[in-house]
């Protein structure tokens, strides 16, 4: 599932408009757009945050009773700092699951004790089925080298050694011997394209490269799980946005479970296969791309996805509607004018037995074939519509929509027809959702 | 405020008690350090004394052309010819041997209660105010207890040095290790090694051109500590400087005063030409090209 949420990021931006036929038969025409839009299957859960707070200070204890008795975060400042408060996350294997907030949500702690960096101060974490806060610090220090690794904000490498030999570090920390550490590193280096720079300094490199070392040595650990902590937000937007189609490159090949934290937005929607949203210590909501967008849970979610260029985010699938008029192919005029008729449209779509779209037909034709007194619509069925699939993103929506007076066709992997996008709807789910009066949370 | 509305409070006494009592219960480990002190001071002299002026000045020379190049290569031949040629070579290999025994024995102490300060917020509290003290205390004061205990001649001068000279060694190694970016460190941390490896690998490296100015600044404090311990008879430079100030010889004080002026140069510019051929200075230097 993930992999197809990847897809529809990197690849998919194709329209349909020549779908194969299928063998598989009574697809129900129009699933529910959530069917669709559900993005995290049921992956094993690679990692689990359990009721998590974390206090600094000089009193935590008293700040976290507080806190459980219903205290605000401001509340208990005398006491200490709630960097987080009773946060629970279920990231699961192979998916990208980014943490977003502004600066103080929290984030960074969190992110923190999520390889045991900081312990909690309340609730535990789990990677797999061990308990970070269980294992003493040796168990812990094995567990990193043989689950963790983590890509910093700003790189932390080691100036004095070269650039092959940092992306080795966690190799020698595992012990594994020069040669074969080496030839390990390198091969991470050249995934990130960095071939060719392994004897040069950290210093030599620009800000990019320097982060790709930083993200060749997290491959190089080799391990199932990767911590990003802001990892691009030290970088230039153009060099940002390639370092985040990068990385959902090498994710496509790689699999790995990684945790991104953010404060950016649409990184955030770029990158997340699932989002929480972060907000003063405590989980805000989490959720895809499209259902923080399109369902925020409270005023702040919604005010903060306020300005996301929702046309990149969401896909057609979440905005479709059920099609007015749909006849079959091999259906007769009559039936098709009356079709047309009682759904008040001047236009239905045609499709076939299994339900892959196959043209329109208009009012006026069908009239036409009625009056030339044809058995079926089939002369009358204008091919060659522009479909879009329904991982299509809308920014590629608006082209085929200002081609055709008609709702843009919405079909799935197999050309069938699943719903349809009207200009109107279209237009409506580029503003923002208005939230303001209703079930803010506060 | 008068004088007479305040009781006389006899600090001075109590001090005198404490070192009195010190010197009884712990004469045995002192005559031991004094042993060891006069033992390793007298074979550092021996061997820079031994060898004719030339191969030592040649030799320091090769020291500083290393360190950092051939024009303090030259300036070192000159100056130690001028020592040599003022009758003061024998004088400043002893200096030399002092500061150098004094410096290693402030830095065997210092690196690791620096180390120790920069792990332990707790250490650090306890260090810094008795760092303070050590500093802000006039150099001579030291001498006093150090006599009372080792008497008169090189150890006390050795012993009060050290003292004297430890501060920057440990502040400047807490501060090194304190900068080290905590990223790197958590990198480390992250990715499972152990606290001695970080120390090793990241925190140590990283804090090493901080740590050398510590160690520049551990070394140009003991050379004029040694040279103030001639007033309780350790030998070098500080004894002729101590002559003459008493029999108001200019020409002397200003030959025996070059010769530390000379020794001072070299030492400063070695060291800091060492620190900034450390790995990192090194590489932040190819940065900036």
């Amino acid at each position: 599932m993930t992999r197809a949420a990847i897809d529809r990021k990197v690849a998919n931006k194709s329209v349909m408009t020549s779908p194969t036929a299928d063998p598989v038969t009574d697809a129900e025409l129009v699933p529910p757009p959530e069917a669709a839009a559900a993005t995290v299957g049921e992956a094993p859960v690679a990692l689990r945050v359990e009721n998590v707070s974390k206090v600094f200070g000089r009193r935590p204890a008293e700040a976290l009773r507080r806190l459980e008795a219903g205290a605000s975060r401001d509340e208990v400042k005398p006491y200490g700092t709630a960097a987080v408060i009773d946060a629970s996350l279920e990231i699961r294997a192979g998916e990208i699951f980014v943490v977003m907030g502004l600066s103080g949500s929290g984030k960074s702690t969190l992110i923190r004790m999520l390889n045991g960096l900081w312990s909690p101060s309340a609730g535990r974490v789990l990677i797999g089925d061990d308990d970070l806060s269980a294992v003493d610090a040796k168990e812990l220090r094995a567990l990193r080298r043989a689950r963790l690794s983590m890509v910093f904000q700003h790189f932390a490498l080691l100036p004095h050694r070269t650039v092959l030999d940092n992306a080795a570090y966690p190799l020698e920390i595992q012990g594994m011997r020069k040669k074969e550490r080496r030839a390990k590193a390198a091969e991470a280096l050249a995934m990130v394209g960095l071939d060719g720079w392994e004897t040069s300094l950290p210093s030599q490199l620009s800000g990019g490269m320097r982060q790709r070392v930083g993200l060749a040595r997290a491959l190089a650990a080799d391990t199932d799980i990767l911590l990003m902590d802001e990892a691009f937000s030290a970088l230039d937007p153009l060099i940002r946005r390639e370092m985040q189609e990068q990385l959902l490159d090498l994710q496509r090949r790689l699999g790995k479970t990684i945790v991104f934290i953010t404060h950016d937005l649409n990184e955030a929607m770029y990158l997340g296969d699932r989002i929480a949203v972060m907000r003063d210590g405590r989980i805000a909501q989490v959720g895809t791309a499209e259902q923080i967008l399109s369902d925020p849970a409270n005023d702040y979610v919604a005010q903060f996805v306020a300005d996301v260029d929702r046309s990149r985010v969401l896909t057609a699938s979440s905005v479709m509607v059920r099609p007015a008029a749909v006849v079959p192919a091999s259906g007769g005029p009559r039936q098709a004018s009356r079709t047309m008729r009682e759904a008040q449209v001047s236009a239905a779509y045609v499709v076939d037995r299994q339900r892959v779209l196959r043209g329109v037909v208009h009012d006026v034709d069908a009239v036409a074939a009625l009056r030339d007194g044809k058995s079926t619509i089939a002369s009358a069925i204008r091919e060659g519509v522009t479909a879009v699939r329904t991982t299509t993103l809308l920014a590629d929506v608006f082209a085929p929509a200002a081609e055709d007076a008609l709702p843009v066709p919405v079909t799935d992997e197999d050309g069938r027809l699943v719903g349809v996008v009207p200009r109107v709807t279209l237009l409506a789910a580029m503003a923002p959702v208005d939230k303001t009066m209703g079930d803010g949370d506060e | 405020m008068s004088d007479s509305t305040v009781p006389r409070m006899p600090l001075g006494e109590w001090v005198e008690t404490g070192v009195d009592w010190v010197t009884e219960t712990f004469r045995p480990l002192f005559g031991f350090v004094k042993d060891v002190l006069s033992g390793a001071y007298d074979v550092l002299s021996e061997l820079l004394l031994a060898p004719p002026f030339w191969v030592v000045t040649a030799l320091l020379a090769v020291i500083a052309l290393v360190a950092k190049g051939w024009k303090l290569a030259l300036v070192t031949v000159a100056g130690f010819t001028l020592v040599a040629s003022v009758d003061q070579w024998d004088n400043a290999m002893k200096t030399l041997a002092l500061v150098i025994l004094a410096s290693l024995i402030a830095l065997a102490i210092a690196v690791p209660l620096g180390i120790w300060s920069a792990r332990s917020d707790t250490v650090s509290t306890v260090v810094k105010p008795v760092l303070d003290f050590m500093q802000t205390m006039p150099a001579f004061v030291y001498l006093i207890p150090t006599v009372v205990i080792f008497l008169t001649g090189v150890v006390p001068g050795i012993v009060a040095t050290v003292i004297f000279a430890l501060a920057p060694g440990v502040r400047f190694t807490e501060l090194g290790i304190r900068q080290v970016d905590a990223e790197v460190v958590e990198a480390g941390q992250a990715f499972g090694a152990t606290p001695g490896r970080i120390l090793r690998q990241v925190q140590l490296p990283l804090a090493m051109p901080t740590i050398m100015a510590g160690v520049n600044q551990v070394i140009m404090l003991a050379l004029s500590m040694v040279v103030i311990s001639g007033m309780v008879g350790a030998d070098g430079l500080g004894r002729d400087v101590v002559a003459a100030l008493s029999s108001v010889d200019v020409g002397k004080g200003f030959e025996a005063g070059i010769s530390v002026v000379i020794l001072a140069i070299f030492l400063d510019r070695v060291t800091a030409g060492l620190s900034a051929r450390t790995p990192v200075a090194k590489s932040l230097a190819t940065g900036l090209v």
